[in-house]
């Protein structure tokens, strides 16, 4: 990341942070707008949010990595959410699990040479009637076969 | 010029895992071909959801449904005239009376999948906010005996009597009070939840607006699943509209009385589902689990008498005031009273939402509505309750679904999720993941969870590399024993259950490769 984008995600987090001094338990709606924006939290963030709530860059850190779903880097261009969880492991999960790495060639929490895909695990998005089940962005798609999910990804 | 027709499509996230939009899009196209008048409603579901995408027609004033329809069927039903109710090869009859549906008890689920969710004049078309509107007539006491005289039980997974928990907030001290809605569905093989916030978000609304003029609490909030776009996006521009007409803000209904609520996005953690957790979140820090007594009722949000409820339980609220805590109360068996809704998941034929009295056995939900495997294979086990929850084996079928029955086995019903495994299924695998996620997913506060999953993984791994298996097996046991025993919240106290269960009832599995 250059050192301008650094700035611009700071000058962002400040503005949104700021916005929300008044807010009872603010800090989790903050982090949230500001991955809804970039993708993900910068270190630059981390501190400028500190600052506006008056609080420490630690405790920022602490609650941002306690979440699953928080991110400190920036994600491929779509990322795809893999259900690891039991209803879906009776449809076939931990095959469609190995298929998955195997056709994107990485591991869970990362993402491809290419920067198009990165791959998180999930527990459970409620489609449990139609697993196995993946989200793509904010997209659920049931039913994943390993030939299905090929062409959701020629899709994207 | 011929009357406009609806022509209903699903809209839930589970329609459209399963191409209901690209159905939608192709019923629009072909509508406008033909020169058909016809008005596309995305309604929610009705949870049938081996039958989605499930288009839905009115025939003589009578919903008639087709399903699962795919892109290609949108020309042959057309052309088969099923706005008139023409025969198809996946015409299902009228809607209400497929089994499935007519087997059921939709007490809570009562307007799920009929109407536009987002339609405020629908919601009250079909009795919604009349259970308000008699509350609004209520003391808080008298709310509050209502609730317990209707016995209800908290639908979150422990079954505690929510008109008790009501008593508590009422009788607390203090000036500003809480309402908040647990709608952090992490249990796999629950949906319920996110359902009933698609597809008819008033209701949960409705009844927490309830419980606030119950206790006196003028702010609530909603903590839900970031894994869950929809029914936050849902539930958000529900409540907008709800304050728009009057139903949220500084003056319910000209009542004078105040009733803010909000959304508040959760971010991944399964451990937030733990009520303490939650309230941690809320206040924007990390979420470790709190040490309890004070009890979340006396000392809850912000230090302050809360009501946590799960989503099922606040949406059952409306119909207690609607129809009287009799009229509720009268369905089920012993101290479980009411409906539970049961999701049907996993491998499973005909997979969705039953919401049935307490009472019917496991057997029957999962043979007469589920119909058996999706695979067609025999069922070896079913996950009851989440990933909590014990295995339980084809022996214990015959249980009835009663929160007191299900403990008797050692399981329980938790949520009301029920997920199926055929015969292919490795339980040690399973077993194993039960220690993983509650490694993953563990807020580290007290040791044995913390530590205690971890070993889990560890040991389960030697006794399947041949490692010292009868010492192991015996470790393993005192491990779940410790954990069950020194947990601080139900995620150590309860990740051995599964593992034990396997332990007892599958001991097959757990062996030497």
């Amino acid at each position: 990341m250059s050192e301008s984008a650094e700035e611009q995600q700071a000058t962002a987090a400040r503005k949104i942070a700021s916005a929300h001094v008044g807010t009872p338990g603010g800090l989790l709606p903050v982090l949230h707008e500001i991955q809804d924006r970039f993708g993900f939290i910068s270190d630059s963030a981390v501190g400028a949010v500190a600052a506006e709530l008056n609080v420490s860059r630690a405790e920022v850190h602490g609650v941002l990595t306690f979440y699953h779903l928080f991110r400190r880097s920036p994600p491929g261009k779509r990322t795809i959410y893999l259900c690891r969880a039991e209803a879906c492991q009776a449809m076939g999960a931990r095959e469609l699990e190995r298929h998955v790495k195997d056709k994107l060639a990485i591991d869970f929490h990362e993402t491809t040479q290419d920067r198009r895909f990165s791959l998180e695990p999930i527990y459970c998005l409620g489609n449990c009637a139609c697993s196995p089940a993946i989200m793509i962005d904010n997209a659920v798609h049931g039913r994943v076969t390993t030939s299905r999910f090929d062409e959701l990804l020629n899709d994207g | 010029m011929a009357d406009v027709v609806n022509i209903y499509v699903p809209s839930d996230t589970t329609a459209r895992s399963v191409g209901a939009d690209a159905v939608a899009d192709a019923v629009s196209r072909a509508a406008a071909e033909r020169g058909v008048a016809a008005t596309l409603v995305r309604n929610g579901s009705r949870g049938l959801y081996w039958l989605e995408p499930m288009l839905e027609v009115v025939v003589g004033g009578v919903r008639h449904a087709y399903g699962p329809i795919t892109v290609g069927d949108v020309r042959s039903l057309f052309e088969a005239n099923f706005l008139t109710g023409g025969a198809h090869e996946k015409a299902l009859g009228p809607t209400e009376k497929i089994a499935y549906l007519a087997q059921q008890s939709r007490l809570t689920f009562a307007r799920v999948g009929i109407a536009d969710p987002l339609s405020l004049e629908d919601y009250r078309a079909q009795r919604g906010y009349r259970g308000l509107e008699a509350a609004l007539e209520l003391s808080g006491q008298a709310i509050v005996d209502a609730v317990k005289e209707s016995g209800l039980r908290g639908r979150g997974g422990a079954g505690f009597p929510t008109g008790i928990k009501w008593q508590t907030v009422l009788d607390a001290a203090g000036g500003q009070k809480y309402v908040v809605c647990n709608a952090d569905e992490g249990d796999s093989g629950t949906f319920a939840d996110r359902m009933l916030m698609e597809s008819d978000p008033f209701v949960l609304i409705e009844g927490m607006t309830i419980a606030g003029l119950a206790v006196g609490a003028t702010r609530g909030y909603v903590y839900l699943r970031a894994e869950y776009p929809l029914a936050i996006e849902t539930m958000r521009s529900a409540i907008d509209r709800a304050q728009r007409a009057g139903f949220l803000g500084d003056d319910v209904r000209g009542s004078g009385r105040a009733f803010q609520l909000e959304v508040r996005e959760a971010a991944g953690a399964y451990i937030c589902g733990e009520e303490t957790s939650l309230l941690e979140s809320l206040e924007g820090k990390r979420g470790m689990v709190r040490y309890r007594p004070p009890l979340p009722a006396v000392k809850g949000l912000f230090g302050a008498p809360t009501i946590v409820n799960n989503v099922t339980t606040l949406a059952s609220v409306p119909v207690i005031f609607e129809k009287g805590p009799e009229f509720y109360r009268d369905y089920g068996s012993g101290r479980s009273r009411g409906t539970l809704t049961v999701q049907l998941a996993g491998n499973i034929k005909r997979g969705g939402l039953v919401e049935v009295g307490f009472g019917l056995s496991l057997r029957r939900l999962l043979e007469d509505f589920g119909g058996g495997t999706f695979s067609g294979r025999p069922i070896r086990a079913v996950q009851a309750g989440g990933p909590l929850g014990a295995y339980v084996h084809p022996s214990q079928f015959d249980t009835a679904l009663d929160y007191e029955a299900f403990a008797a086995i050692g399981a329980m019903i938790g949520h009301g999720g029920l997920v199926v495994f055929d015969d292919t299924v490795d339980m040690a695998q399973q077993a194993r993941f039960a220690m993983e996620f509650c490694a993953i997913e563990s807020c580290g506060k007290c040791t044995p969870c913390r530590i205690g999953a971890v070993r889990g993984v560890e040991v389960i791994d030697k006794i399947l590399n041949g490692m010292d298996e009868k010492a192991n097996l015996e470790l393993l046991e005192d491990l779940c024993g410790t954990m069950v025993d020194g947990s601080l919240c139900a995620l150590g106290g309860m990740a051995p259950f599964p593992v034990l269960s396997v332990l007892n009832h599958f001991p097959e599995d757990l062996r030497a490769r």
